[in-house]
């Protein structure tokens, strides 16, 4: 009786695990397979030119300075944006969540807008913003008495200035998560809090933070994802520079893939980013289960 | 049917040529599609990889080596012996020559394109010179007196962007360096000629005589307009941008000359650039699709397109016209073309120059790295980089 049964759910889902089989595990398949050979434009024209070559790629991903600089770039957008992006929709959440606010609406849907709106003619505006001597951003600075900053020119100021406008960008989405993690917490446990005498701080302290556990850890675990896997932001930017200063992993697979087709050492670097994150997300997991159980 | 891809504006103004083949061919029909520039690379290799190329393509010149290296595209050579419409002698042989690879000819120019100075007649007699430099010597000369007379202000006299790798390759060549050696599989940017190329330009970096990149200008042709940059080493393509920017009082003060050259010659060498015609070896129309081709070499249709979107005419004859003879910018094209230069022909040369060249140019400029590290690290990259290559030739020996 349960074989059967059984039986008829595979039936059903058949449909969808041969499509997510032939389209998603075999590419998979093949490009681990293909980060064993040197597949490349040679390759493409004529197949018998193609080496299995082991694990060189792998070998020489080590020895490949600038991987580790794309690898040194990634690592600092993730810790440096990805916190940051939590805290600003968190923060924003928890604004909008208040009772205060008066026409939420307005603000949630300016608040979101950025995410839904095209990252190429956001680039152009922020390349705008971002212009040493006419931009919006130096002029408000110039009120601090803060010298001209050469945001897109400057290697050290590049990553900043891709932080703050990814941030910018992604919050929104973040937030009406929080938004709606928010609207679960049943109300009761802040009037008990208001009895026993709690001020804001020990509220958010003790009921809206741990509360928010699942929705938390689902939230850093997609932005975690996310921002190791940027692309878009520097490559409509700055295209990975100066000094190759904001040159990311996925950037450096795309460019060895798609522009000079060196396809077999393209997919060692993306199975190695495949592996960091595997262990990103298994830390998260590891670091904040605890807190949710 | 024959299917013919060309990219941006050529594609849309291409089909306005049709109806007249369609007419004197009846029972051929061609069908343009567009790909854009930007993706143009991309979408004829997936093409290929999946059988669906077309019959005929628009191919830029420094792409060639890498089709004809996937055998993707064919050896016209015996095509060309029997016309009476194409023969070599009717192009400019430099840019003729970017179409053949080892005595075989891969593709028939289309238009034309070379690298030259745009700069502001104004702002170089102010420093002294009525005429454009004519050596490295005199270009250096003029672009300091230009900033001295600057003071503090921030203002460049010349646009010499790392993220552009045309001039560093062309001051190489000027100074007589083999860009690659051993049959092209190993850099060879260390050679004392492309060395002291590549210090003369970076010295223009270290004297704050040009940006660093096109980060700090935005708009070059506003840039030129407003004098924040006063000498731009580009292509024909700039040319009605310039004609927008620079109007009114501005409309007389600037210029087309032939790039300075290394020593006494003049005009020092460009590079050879521009779009081929190519037949796919898929192709199942090969015959209408030469024919097409030989139509799109008569030197009225080139004309047509010349007037229509400035494209260059790859033949000679079609520079006697009034057209183009009566224009004074395209006086210093012409003497430029026939001092052009092809790139190496291998399908490696694009991510050497654009990928590694320019990022070394980079760290030099901004005195990251010093020029011999610079360029021992551009050889050992080009040398990774020329593996396959040299296993390849090695193979076949």
């Amino acid at each position: 009786m349960n074989t059967d049964k059984s039986q008829i759910a595979y039936f059903f889902l058949a449909p969808a695990v041969s499509a997510i089989f032939v389209f998603f595990f075999l590419p998979v398949i093949a490009a681990f397979a293909i980060s064993f050979t040197d597949f490349d434009i040679y390759t493409l024209g004529d197949f018998s030119t193609l080496r299995f070559v082991g694990l060189e790629n792998y070998f020489k991903l080590f020895d490949d300075e600038l991987f580790w600089t794309a690898l040194r770039n990634t690592f600092y957008f993730v810790f440096a944006a990805g916190p940051l992006s939590i805290a600003v929709s968190l923060g924003a959440a928890l604004l909008l969540n208040s009772k205060l606010v008066k026409y939420k609406a307005i603000f949630r849907l300016s608040y979101f807008l950025p995410v839904v709106t095209t990252l190429v003619a956001v680039a152009i505006i922020w390349r705008f913003i971002y212009h040493k001597n006419f931009g919006l951003m130096n002029y408000f600075l110039g009120f601090f008495d803060i010298n001209p900053i050469d945001w897109l020119g400057d290697p050290v100021w590049a990553m900043p200035a891709i932080i703050i406008m990814a941030v910018w960008k992604n919050f929104g989405y973040n937030m009406i998560i929080f938004i709606a993690g928010l609207q679960n917490i049943p109300e009761e446990l802040y009037e008990a809090a208001d009895i026993e005498g709690a001020n804001a701080f020990q509220k958010f302290k003790s009921i809206t933070l741990p509360m928010l556990a699942p929705t938390t850890l689902f939230i850093t675990i997609i932005t975690m994802i996310g921002y190791f896997q940027l692309f878009a932001e520097p490559y409509v930017m700055t295209q990975g520079g100066p000094l190759n200063s904001t040159l990311s992993i996925v950037q450096y697979m795309y460019q060895e893939g798609f522009r000079w087709w060196n396809m077999g050492y393209s997919a060692s670097i993306a199975f190695v980013l495949f592996f960091i994150i595997f262990l990103g997300t298994l830390a998260q997991f590891k670091i904040q289960k605890p807190a949710i159980s | 049917m024959i299917k013919f891809w060309a990219m941006g504006s050529e594609a849309e103004f291409v089909t306005k040529l049709i109806p007249e083949f369609e007419k004197r061919n009846p029972g051929i029909k061609v069908h343009v599609q567009q790909i854009p520039w930007t993706a143009a690379q991309e979408k004829l290799i997936t093409a290929f990889a999946s059988d669906n190329t077309p019959d005929i393509c628009q191919l830029g010149n420094t792409w060639i080596p890498q089709f004809a290296s996937l055998n993707a595209i064919i050896d016209l050579t015996a095509w060309i012996k029997n016309s009476n419409l194409i023969k070599k002698e009717k192009y400019f042989e430099g840019i003729w020559e970017t179409n053949v690879i080892d005595d075989k000819v891969y593709g028939i120019p289309w238009y034309i394109d070379t690298r030259l100075i745009f700069y502001r007649t104004d702002v170089l007699k102010k420093a002294g010179y009525d005429n454009p430099p004519r050596n490295w010597t005199e270009l250096y000369d003029a672009c300091k007196k230009i900033k001295a007379s600057y003071k503090n202000e921030e203002k460049y006299p010349i646009f010499l962007p790392v993220n552009e790798w045309a001039p560093f390759v062309i001051f190489g060549l000027q100074a007589g360096a083999e860009l690659l050696k051993e049959n092209n599989s190993r850099g060879n940017f260390s050679s004392p000629e492309f060395k002291e190329a590549f210090d003369y330009l970076i010295s223009f970096h270290k004297e704050k005589f040009t940006p660093f990149g096109i980060l700090q200008v935005t708009n070059i042709y506003q840039a030129v307009a407003e004098e924040y940059l006063s000498i731009y080493i580009s292509g024909p393509w700039n040319i009605p941008e310039f004609k927008k920017w620079m109007k009114d009082e501005l409309a007389d003060k600037w210029m087309t000359a032939p790039l300075p050259g290394y020593d006494e010659e003049y005009p020092g060498v460009s590079l050879a650039g521009g779009s081929s015609l190519v037949i796919f070896e898929k192709s199942l129309h090969k015959k209408e699709a030469w024919k097409f081709i030989e139509y799109l070499s008569e030197v009225e249709k080139q004309l047509e397109i010349y007037k229509m979107i400035n494209n260059l005419p790859a033949l000679q004859e079609a520079w006697e016209n009034p057209v183009i003879k009566n224009d004074k910018y395209m006086k210093a094209f012409y003497e430029q073309f026939l001092n052009v230069k092809a790139t190496p022909k291998i399908p490696e040369w694009e991510q050497i120059v654009f990928a590694k060249l320019q990022q070394y140019a980079e760290f030099a400029a901004r005195g990251v790295l010093s020029i011999d590290e610079a360029l021992k690290r551009l050889d050992e990259d080009a040398d990774k980089i020329l593996e396959k290559r040299r296993w390849l030739l090695s193979q076949s020996k």
